[in-house]
């Protein structure tokens, strides 16, 4: 009751702008979520599994590599070390946007679980802390519901799909993470370094066991050992989780 | 995927997200280790599109699938709408193997 008080007040700080700009990014998000749950399910992993890890690890990108690893075949243990690497850019993050997650060990608890790409993205458009934090917390929840409640409707959809070769979904599964990808290779080093691992991957993939050539892939980050000046690395991309 | 597996990726992820709320503003991350992650994150991604477009279990996926997803980027380049982009990809891997191609 508290927070939802709180949180009326905070929604009133927020301009129409930037609520319309959180809508579409939870649009565009729930249509990733709905892939995640039908590509996972489809692909013979049970309803629980996509729905439960959208819950409690709410990190597009990860959870894709963590199903994409053991869908490929990969043991558990790759996939967890796929999608930890992943998620290592989530430190920084909470660097950032220490001061608009709250004040109280509780709203710190909870709002560290928003922590996203999205949610920070929008929190280092604002300055002063009170629409800090309102727009911290109000795209952060608003992800949070679109998140899990797309998934769990892909899901359940990709429950009646029973040939996915001859509709063509198994491209949908590479075509989605590509499209999240190619806005974060602008940068000249990090392409570099993610087309060298790409490489690195694919001819390593008949020799060693499903998982392992994506990690080995991290090699290519030699490559990509210099930050230039032309990229910000700090400001997180709006489009990959 | 079983549940423990989850569990610990879910826990590390949280842990990685706590650090910088419960420490305040004390710490701060090195720019140099920021640019690291960000790099890790692209190079992950970008060898999963990759195996995943390429290969099937330790041999190669065939033609179609990897034109699907040849489309699909081609496609987010032009900045097209994602739905666009996905239902792209599948619709060229489904007509490609309707023809014969595997």
């Amino acid at each position: 009751m508290f927070i939802i008080l709180d949180m009326r007040s905070l929604w009133r700080t927020l301009d129409r702008g930037v609520l319309r700009d959180v809508a579409l990014v939870c649009l565009a998000d729930a249509i990733v979520g709905a892939s995640f749950g039908a590509i996972t399910v489809s692909g013979g992993l049970p309803m629980w599994v996509p729905v439960t890890m959208s819950v409690l690890v709410f990190a597009g990108g990860a959870q894709f590599a963590a199903a994409g690893v053991v869908l490929a075949g990969g043991s558990p243990a790759a996939a967890v070390l796929a999608g930890l690497i992943l998620n290592a850019r989530l430190l920084p993050y909470g660097f950032t946007v220490a001061d608009a997650a709250g004040g109280r060990w509780w709203t710190r608890l909870m709002g560290a679980q928003l922590i996203t790409d999205e949610s920070v993205a929008f929190t280092l458009r604002q300055h002063e802390p009170r629409r800090r934090r309102a727009i911290f917390w109000a795209c952060g929840l608003a992800l949070f519901g679109c998140w899990n409640a797309a998934v769990a409707a892909g899901a359940a959809a990709g429950t009646a799909i029973r040939s996915t070769g001859s509709f063509g979904l198994d491209a949908v599964f590479p075509a989605v993470l590509l499209a999240l990808v190619l806005p974060t290779l602008a940068d000249r080093g990090t392409r570099h370094a993610a087309l060298a691992g790409a490489v690195i991957a694919v001819a390593s993939t008949p020799f060693l066991p499903p998982g392992v050539p994506v990690l080995l892939a991290l090699a290519g980050l030699v490559l990509a050992a210099r930050p230039t000046r032309t990229a910000p690395d700090t400001k997180p991309a709006l489009e990959v989780r | 995927m079983p549940l423990l597996a989850i569990a610990a990726l879910a826990a590390g992820t949280y842990v990685f997200r706590l650090a910088g709320p419960l420490s305040g503003n004390r710490l701060r991350v090195p720019r140099r280790l920021q640019h690291l992650l960000s790099a890790a994150t692209a190079v992950l991604l970008t060898a999963l599109v990759a195996t995943a477009a390429l290969t099937q279990g330790h041999g190669f996926a065939g033609w179609a699938r990897p034109a699907g997803v040849l489309v699909a980027g081609a496609l987010a380049i032009r900045r097209a709408p994602f739905p666009v982009v996905v239902a792209a990809a599948a619709a060229t891997t489904a007509l490609l193997r309707l023809a014969g191609i595997p």
